[in-house]
């Protein structure tokens, strides 16, 4: 479904991203963990058009979005849950979501697109509650809820997930870590999960890549990646339990 | 005694309507991308100056001179922002900022240039006797002029409260990433914002002319007066620039006729000074919304 050929990327004489190349499958889940500054919000940002690659090829469907910007990106299907959220804070939940219904939004729709706004309600029911609040009043796991529901709005085929778990109690992250898992299963979204939190990704994930300074350095199943002694080693722990 | 406050209230309310314009000019700009338009007084200058025109050297209809003026309004903003703002892209706040100013001076060169330096007035738009309540004086133009502004406000309202193109013009002014990454075309926003508030300086000077005449150098007064019912009613907040503007027009009204006329032009800008040293958010911002804003 999307095919990542030596994709590089510069940030002005920085080479934040060194010829990767990743390849993701319709309905599954891959993750693609590392530490801070690895690259991966970077990769993410180039796959959803926010940033420019400078070589390579990023195929989704079989076109080339390269050079696309990200509003027809968006349109082709791909919606990306940022880093940090960044709902729109002084705006409402309600309005927050239909925003995210921006690419196919018309008159015509709008029972359609009601309707959709009524099932993320019934995935995060606490969204329904705020529904008339301002989005910047919400927790922050309520903003992350709202952050992917947004994204959902856009009726993705691909949904690009940036570090849902960052700053977020780990009862939430397990919450948040399953409706991933329950939107592949039921709606066969494909996801491209960026994560810290390595272990809980790659619990879920199909397929797994690791990414050090730019460079894809490690790829595989995900279980793999999970009793791979490096991966414990640099991202799970050096003493991990791995008899999960 | 009552029919003096009167003449001096109606008359603030007239200019009051203009001021409130201009300062909702400065907040749709500055809505949808953080930048302080300096050039939004030329724009009703244009809408006046073009209004005569079409209307008094072209001799058109009054609805077609109407239609013209504030299509080429429109077209004004939408080239000042292609050829001045967009080609920045990403330059600092600041610069944008000067390149306004830039553009204001740019424009009133070239109103100097095709309308020379004389004021210019064209009839009110309906003939007929002007109302009196209790012995003050209520010409028709002036009901014109507050009716248009109310009508302007009411639309204004419902374009960013109840269409998907206002609410992601807002979300565009929140977060161009986040706003880019549901699908929005930022770029065409921001040109939308500054056609839509050119056209709305332009329907002020067009409602005004009649009343107070128009001239080439006219804008930089009326940003400033717009600019301070703006800040006075919380920079964004388009019901806080309304009633800002009233305020303003009402007190400079009221100053010229109790006090002195010579010290009009300074009320606005003592009103700025206080709202800037006691509450520099403005009056009519909430504190929530003021910390979801960035800035």
């Amino acid at each position: 479904m999307l095919i990542l050929k030596n994709v590089d990327v510069h940030y002005g004489k920085i080479h934040a991203i060194k010829r990767v190349s990743l390849h993701v499958n319709k309905g599954e889940i891959v993750a693609l963990i590392g530490g801070n500054g690895a690259g991966k919000t970077t990769l993410l940002r180039t796959i959803s058009g926010l940033i420019r690659s400078s070589n390579g090829s990023l195929v989704f469907d079989g076109l080339d979005i390269s050079r696309q910007s990200p509003d027809t990106i968006v349109k082709k299907g791909i919606s990306h849950v940022p880093e940090g959220r960044l709902v729109f804070k002084p705006l409402s939940v309600e309005d927050n979501l239909l925003l995210g219904s921006y690419n196919w939004y018309s008159l015509k729709n709008r029972s359609e697109i009601k309707d959709d706004m009524e099932r993320i309600y019934s995935i995060f029911p606490i969204l329904e509650k705020r529904r008339k609040q301002l989005a910047g009043t919400l927790s922050g796991g309520e903003q992350q809820m709202l952050a992917i529901g947004r994204a959902l709005m856009s009726r993705p085929q691909f949904l690009l997930l940036d570090e849902p778990s960052m700053g977020l109690a780990p009862t939430v992250v397990k919450e948040i870590f399953r409706y991933i898992v329950e939107l592949r299963d039921t709606y066969g979204l494909t996801v491209l999960l960026v994560e810290q939190n390595a272990r809980s990704a790659l619990r879920i994930a199909n397929t797994g890549y690791v990414l050090e300074t730019g460079r894809i350095i490690l790829q595989g199943p995900a279980e793999d990646l999970l009793l791979n002694r490096d991966v414990q080693r640099a991202y799970l722990g050096r003493d991990v339990d791995y008899t999960i | 005694m009552l029919t003096v406050f009167l003449q001096f209230l109606f008359s603030g309310l007239t200019v009051g309507s203009v001021y409130a314009l201009v300062g909702i000019g400065f907040n749709i700009i500055y809505n949808a991308t953080s930048i302080i338009n300096l050039a939004q007084g030329e724009f009703v200058v244009i809408g006046g100056l073009l209004m005569w025109f079409f209307t008094e050297s072209l001799k058109l209809p009054f609805l077609l001179s109407a239609v013209l003026t504030i299509l080429s309004a429109g077209l004004i903003g939408l080239l000042m922002e292609r050829l001045t703002i967009k080609p920045l892209k990403n330059a600092d706040l600041l610069l944008m900022i000067m390149i306004t100013i830039a553009v204001s001076i740019v424009l009133r060169g070239i109103l100097m240039f095709n309308f020379g330096k004389d004021p210019y007035v064209y009839p009110p738009f309906t003939e007929g006797e002007p109302l009196s309540i209790y012995g003050a004086i209520i010409q028709q133009q002036t009901l014109w002029v507050i009716g248009i502004t109310g009508l302007c406000i009411i639309l204004l309202f419902l374009f960013f409260n109840k269409t998907i193109v206002g609410k992601a013009m807002l979300a565009c002014a929140v977060n161009p990433t986040a706003a880019k990454l549901v699908g929005i075309n930022v770029s065409r926003m921001v040109m939308l914002s500054f056609i839509l508030s050119a056209v709305v300086g332009a329907i002020g000077g067009m409602a005004i002319t009649p009343i107070s005449l128009m001239e080439y150098d006219k804008g930089p007064m009326l940003a400033v007066k717009g600019f301070c019912a703006a800040i006075m009613g919380g920079l964004g907040s388009n019901r806080g620039a309304v009633i800002g503007g009233f305020i303003i027009g009402i007190l400079e009204s009221m100053t010229a006729g109790y006090i002195h006329s010579g010290l009009k032009d300074a009320v606005a800008l003592v009103i700025l000074l206080l709202i800037l040293f006691f509450k520099p958010a403005g009056i009519f911002v909430s504190k929530t919304m003021l910390q979801l804003r960035k800035f």
